[in-house]
């Protein structure tokens, strides 16, 4: 199990960039943690989500 | 009636301060160096909120001018109209404390010049409006600057449910404010109250950082 924005998901084993997109998320618009630390842009298709991980999705909406 | 012309001293402000907030906490806010990145709803009122306690430093940087349909929840005035933010917002903020080290940018933020224009300030508010730029700064800093200390914001448009306006802890130095979710829009718009308790949950954990200072 991955914990994604605070729920188990049955992503170990996908692809970061490959769970992104499958879950509809822009990327432009968003900042991924993942155990701690922040997943570089360019490293979203070459992170594989693992038995255990934590991540955090943070999507950005507008105003301010 | 006429205006007050007798213009206390610096000193004199320093000790006004320290009775209100104790020499200890006044100590450590007058050394600390702040930059807020967009001076709308968020980032005027986060600077007015930490000029008021002080603030060693305040960098202010936008590339927006003072519009007629900023008033509703912007910290500026009639006669401000057209200015650019940076400057106008600084006017404000030398108003009640004339000493400021206040340092402005009339300039857009982008991966090409963070690095430069952020290189001073420990610590970072970004108070920007669009999703996209919101994003940008955010991976920029924790990717590439990870000694700072960054507090950003998302969602806090509309009125009411004051409640759900929240700090969450994302990172060990990344800060968010806001609801997460709701977003301006063709149903919503951007409202003072609100906006204003985005911004202070902003300004009140830039301030915690800065008094438990762990740098």
């Amino acid at each position: 199990m991955v914990k994604i924005n605070g729920e188990d998901c049955n992503a170990a084993g996908m692809l970061l960039s490959d769970y992104l997109k499958e879950n509809g998320y822009k990327l432009v618009r968003i900042a991924v943690e993942r155990n701690g630390e922040i997943v570089p842009k360019a490293m979203y298709d070459q992170t594989l989500l693992a038995d255990g991980d934590a991540l955090e999705v943070v999507s950005f909406v507008g105003g301010g | 009636m006429d205006k007050n012309t007798n213009i206390p001293s610096k000193e004199e402000i320093e000790a006004a301060l320290e009775l209100r907030h104790t020499k200890a906490v006044q100590e450590k806010i007058r050394h600390a160096a702040v930059a807020v990145c967009g001076l709308g709803g968020l980032g005027s009122h986060i600077a007015i909120s930490l000029a008021r306690c002080g603030i060693g430093r305040l960098h202010l940087i936008d590339f927006d001018r003072v519009d007629l349909t900023n008033l509703n929840r912007q910290q500026y005035g009639i006669e401000q109209l057209g200015r650019p933010k940076p400057e106008a917002l600084r006017e404000e903020l030398l108003a009640f404390h004339p000493y400021l080290d206040i340092q402005t940018d009339f300039v857009k933020l982008s991966e090409e010049n963070l690095s430069e224009l952020l290189a001073e300030e420990t610590y970072i508010c970004e108070a920007f409006d669009v999703p996209e730029q919101k994003a940008m700064i955010t991976n920029y800093v924790l990717e590439h600057m990870p000694e700072k200390y960054l507090v950003g914001a998302s969602g806090m448009a509309g009125y009411g449910n004051s409640n759900a306006i929240r700090t969450r802890k994302i990172l060990s130095h990344y800060y968010l404010c806001g609801d997460g979710v709701s977003e301006k829009n063709e149903h919503q718009g951007l409202m003072a109250p609100r906006v204003m308790l985005c911004a202070a949950h902003q300004a009140n954990m830039i301030l915690e950082l800065i008094i438990r200072d762990e740098t």
